[in-house]
């Protein structure tokens, strides 16, 4: 007898553990294809070529922004391999437990690379690159961060930061956590034309991470596009020259080229360095501006709304005429002041009575343009009150009081012009009239204008009767690329009124109340605005063109709190219309300059708040 | 058959040629996977002996010089200095204990000059020989308790000694002798109990909850004892198979904890996806599995060739041929292997006498043991248990060992029609 039979075990047992192999490398070599991929995760790895950012110029070929590089130590946590957290820990002068608190933020993408350290420093790269062999799974990702060579216009070119989880999920996948998109002014509205597209280099990497070779030749790789480079309609130096005016005032500046809608200085004062908002140091310099009491990071000229006083008189001069119910030889007589029901409308001004059209613009009777304005919004041509107030609210909105312009930065606001329903929710329906809001007709009470909105009623002014939508894209530097185009919008009159207007305006800087700023050898065309305010001291306002004809600049001036729009607003402006019209010009009013720049308001102003 | 030979049938049975061309065509194939992941540019010549491909390239020479010399030999030889074999290999194993060089964790070499020596491979080559000859001995019956005990006592001392060099994956290659022992008439009983507590000893560490499986014993229990309802001593057997299965349910814990190293035990945790550092095996299964059917093809193999497989030209190696040849690949060299066991088999039934049979099945059973470990573990289906896959994996030790293995078999095999049959198989 024997056990021959039992040979047949061996066979079986042989075949079905080799079968069982064949069957478990069925399933993960050819029917399971998470390892193919898995297998990429490893060894290829897609290195982000991040195109140089466009650089952005003035309107004079002014290089403004330019790039610089920097580095950032990112990590893939799959391959971090016997780390030495000490010895990481002290390369990147960072503690164990910010260590960890990072390490935990990567974690959340355990096979991507995600940034660790933003933004080494020149001194930590040189010496990390030394010892970056000991730390598999870290590297450094070249990428390139802005740099100002002005200390001025920070709210037009706005800055970049890093994308938040919004800005990822809205963007198509073109973001990546880390990445840096603009996120004001022109960075921002731009952003698309500044970054150019970043293109893939798939790289061969060892499991110590090292480069070994390209991936199928680089046939699926992509060349990174340089971003294009703009040319703003800023024009550098009056930028510079507003903002050091504007030193020690809080206020605005905007000054428009009327023919063109091109904005030639945009200034919100205080302002802050833009050098502030870069590099390692951008989150905590961001912190304390926003915590700055006097609002460094408010973007007045765009943002806040003023009674824009007196210089509305100018509006309602044309309005009426459109309308039909002013003429130029129109008169109104003035007894100091306008009475409505209990309520008086003072004129503070002292001059003959009664005067035409063009008097009454240029000592800016107050009595004589409550009687236009009642003319305007009473019209017995209308069946209601409300219609005719809603045609006058129609007009003001074509010289875009109460609409945003549409100029290309974010954060417009459209100030303040209040609809019928507003009145008819106060005082009820059919219960207000012309005399309730009479305060409208010298440009107080429900009405504001931001600075940009009253350049631009300064701009349709210059331009008798149109304005192109004001912009700061001058054009993009590439060939074949004309840029955007800006709209020409007229407004509701016709250009045959506003020659009397542009007389009164002219009028107001020869002999009127804005003597202070004439400029030698051209004809300069403005209204002072001294605008009420419940909080403390009026504001001053000048708007102003130049030269009466041609214009070739138009400018609102805003100082808050600070009185007269004569004793502030009008000579700033006066001293930018000369800088512009004559960059190689020696001004001739150095007092007048001197009195500007040195002049601090704020800490006036604080001390007097102190003492009261 | 004629047990009276005459003169004339003294003569060479052949050599078995289709073992030596599987074995060849390994050797080759283990080659090309070693030369594609370890190749250097800069020391582009495949005889290089400062790269792995070159020594190996030189271990193969050596070997098939071996094997010529194996084929020379008398086959009279094997069996006389079995016991001589054995008795060598067990004092170099005691003395490797002492004064050997430790690797991993392992003091398991001998290091003589430049290369270096693993007593064990000589260790599975003595016991193969040495369990033939005791267990063809003639008056020596394996039906005897005592010559069980003295088989099992052979195959346990080298096992022991190689546990105590700390090197458990090849102690675990002893079991094959215990394998072999089946066919010799080894119970069958015997055989079915050691495979119900190996598969107890894997449910009891793989499930969560041991209750589970203590009620489903004693339900299989009841069943069981309901079938044999007449005889009283066969439930009382089914109630003591019970307790003793409840005992070893119980104590695996304590085996798992207590007697394991940590390593081993993180090994097994991670094969049963209860956590661990799972990086080899992780690694491992990506190589084979991103090779698809047809593989990324020769030298394309980009997980073995950035190192991202750890051990990739010895105890890894499958993985190479899993990424550069595909499912064709690797079910080939499944099939080459299991074609081979199977030969050696038919090999074995094909011996008139008991030593070279018992000496046959030893080879085909350790290449078995070879085969499962080293392949299962690459693919997931075993504990990480480091021993190399025979005929592919780089190492001297390991392609003289298994050549030694073998091409005495192809003697022993080529000169059987010059023994005489065997008493009793």
């Amino acid at each position: 007898m024997g056990y021959r039979s039992r040979q047949w075990f061996y066979y079986l047992l042989f075949s079905l553990v080799g079968l069982a192999f064949v069957i478990r490398l069925l399933s993960i070599q050819v029917l399971d294809d998470r390892y193919k991929s898995l297998s990429k995760d490893n060894f290829l790895k897609r290195v982000v070529q991040f195109p140089p950012r466009g650089l952005i110029y003035d309107r004079n070929g002014e290089l403004l922004v330019y790039n610089d590089a920097i580095y950032d130590l990112m990590v893939v946590p799959r391959q971090v391999r016997n780390l030495d957290t000490a010895s990481l820990c002290r390369l990147l002068k960072i503690s164990p437990e910010d260590f960890n608190s990072k390490m935990e933020r990567c974690m959340q993408n355990p096979y991507r690379s995600s940034v660790f350290e933003k933004q080494l420093s020149a001194r930590t790269h040189a010496r990390l690159q030394e010892y970056l062999f000991d730390f598999p799974g870290f590297f450094v990702e070249i990428r390139t961060d802005r740099r100002y060579k002005t200390k001025s216009a920070a709210h037009v070119l706005g800055s970049i930061g890093e994308v938040n989880d919004q800005i990822i999920a809205n963007s198509n996948g073109y973001y990546r956590q880390g990445e840096y998109t603009g996120i004001s002014g022109i960075e921002r509205s731009y952003e698309e034309l500044l970054r150019g597209s970043k293109g893939v280099k798939n790289v061969i990497v060892d499991v110590r991470n090292r480069t070994v070779g390209s991936y199928f030749d680089g046939q699926y790789d992509t060349a990174a596009q340089a971003g294009q480079s703009i040319y703003t309609t800023l024009d550098a130096k009056l930028q510079a020259y507003g903002e050091a005016l504007m030193q020690g005032k809080v206020g605005s500046v905007v000054a428009i080229e009327p023919g063109t809608g091109e904005i030639l200085a945009l200034i919100s004062s205080p302002s802050y360095d833009p050098n502030l908002l870069i590099g390692r140091e951008r989150g905590n310099n961001f912190m304390d501006l926003m915590r700055d009491p006097q609002k460094p990071m408010f973007n007045r000229p765009l943002n806040a709304p003023y009674p824009p006083g007196s210089i509305f008189k100018a509006i309602s001069s044309l309005i009426g005429q459109q309308e039909g119910v002013l003429r130029p030889e129109t008169r109104y007589p003035c007894g100091g002041g306008y009475r409505v029901g209990g309520h008086t409308v003072k004129c503070s001004h002292g001059h003959p009575s009664p005067l035409d059209l063009r008097g009454a613009l240029m000592h800016s009777c107050n009595p004589y343009f409550c009687y236009v304005f009642r003319s305007i919004v009473d019209q017995r041509k209308f069946s209601t009150f409300e219609l005719s107030y809603k045609n006058w609210y129609k007009h003001l909105q074509t010289f875009g009081i109460g609409t945003k312009l549409g100029i290309d930065l974010y954060g417009e606001a459209k100030g303040i012009l209040k609809t019928e329903d507003y009145y008819n929710r106060i005082y009820g329906k059919g219960a207000w009239k012309g005399s309730t809001i009479i305060s409208l007709a010298i440009g107080q009470g429900e009405l504001g204008v931001t600075p940009l909105q009253m350049a631009n009623v300064m701009a349709i002014i210059a331009n008798r009767g149109y304005y192109i939508t004001p912009h700061v894209l001058k054009y993009v530097d590439s060939i074949g690329n004309p840029g955007p185009r800006f709209e020409k919008h007229f407004c509701s009159v016709e250009s045959r009124y506003f020659p009397v207007v542009i007389e009164g305006m002219a009028d107001v800087v020869k002999m009127g109340t804005a003597r202070v700023a004439q400029i030698d050898s051209v004809e300069v065309c403005g209204k002072t605005g001294t605008a009420q305010n419940p909080h403390g001291k009026d504001h001053s306002i000048f708007f102003a063109f130049a030269p009466k004809e041609n214009p070739k600049i138009a400018i609102a001036v805003v100082v808050e709190n600070s009185g007269y729009g004569s004793q502030w607003a009008a000579p700033i402006a006066s001293l930018m219309i000369e800088k512009y019209l004559f960059p190689d010009r020696e001004t001739k009013r150095k007092y007048l300059e001197e009195r500007m720049l040195n002049a601090d308001l704020i800490n006036a102003l604080n001390h007097e708040q102190v003492s009261h | 058959m004629n047990r009276y030979r005459t003169k004339e049938s003294f003569e060479t049975g052949g050599l078995d040629w289709i073992s030596l061309f599987l074995f060849l065509a390994m050797v080759t194939f283990g080659w090309m996977a070693i030369y594609s992941v370890t190749f250097n540019p800069e020391y582009p010549g495949i005889l290089d002996m400062s790269q792995s491909y070159g020594r190996q390239l030189m271990f193969i020479g050596v070997s098939l010089l071996l094997g010529t010399a194996l084929l020379i030999i008398d086959a009279k030889f094997y069996s006389a200095f079995a016991y001589g074999f054995y008795a060598l290999a067990i004092i170099l194993c005691l003395s490797v204990i002492f004064i050997g060089s430790e690797t991993k964790g392992a003091k398991s070499w001998f290091a003589l000059g430049g290369f270096k020596f693993q007593p064990v491979e000589l260790a599975k080559y003595a016991t193969a020989l040495a369990l033939a000859k005791y267990l063809s001995t003639y008056d020596v019956n394996f039906r005897e308790l005592k010559v069980k005990l003295i088989a099992f006592g052979m195959i346990a001392l080298p096992m022991g000694l190689v546990l105590l060099q700390n090197d458990t994956g090849s102690a675990l290659v002893f079991m094959a002798f215990f394998l072999v022992l089946y066919r010799e008439g080894l119970p069958t009983w015997i055989v079915a109990m050691a495979f119900y507590l190996v598969v107890l000893f894997v449910l009891s560490l793989y499930l969560e909850q041991k209750e589970v499986l203590i009620y489903t014993l004693a339900l299989i229990a009841v069943i069981a004892a309901f079938l044999v309802r007449k005889s009283w001593k066969m439930i009382g057997l089914v109630f003591v198979a019970l307790l003793v299965s409840i005992a070893i349910v119980i104590s695996v814990d304590f085996v798992f904890n207590e007697i394991l190293q940590p390593h081993q035990r993180a090994r097994i945790d991670v094969l049963f996806g209860k956590g661990g550092d799972d990086y080899n095996v992780r690694q491992s299964k990506i190589a084979i599995g991103s090779g698809g059917l047809f593989g990324q093809g020769f030298m394309n193999g980009t997980q073995t060739r950035y190192d991202y497989v750890p051990e990739q030209s010895t105890d890894f190696i499958y993985c190479t041929v899993g990424e550069e040849y595909g499912f064709v690949g690797t079910a080939g060299v499944v099939l080459f292997f299991v074609l081979l066991m199977i030969r050696l088999v038919m090999l074995a039934e094909r011996q008139k006498n008991r030593f070279s049979r018992v000496y046959a099945y030893s080879v085909a059973c350790i290449l078995f043991i070879h085969f499962t470990i080293n392949i299962g573990m690459t693919i997931g289906l075993m504990p990480v248990i480091g021993i190399p896959l025979p005929f592919f994996s780089y190492g001297g030790s390991s392609l003289l060992g298994f050549t030694l293995l073998l091409f005495t078999l192809l003697k022993l095999d080529a000169n059987r029609v010059n023994e005489i049959q065997s008493l009793h198989d």
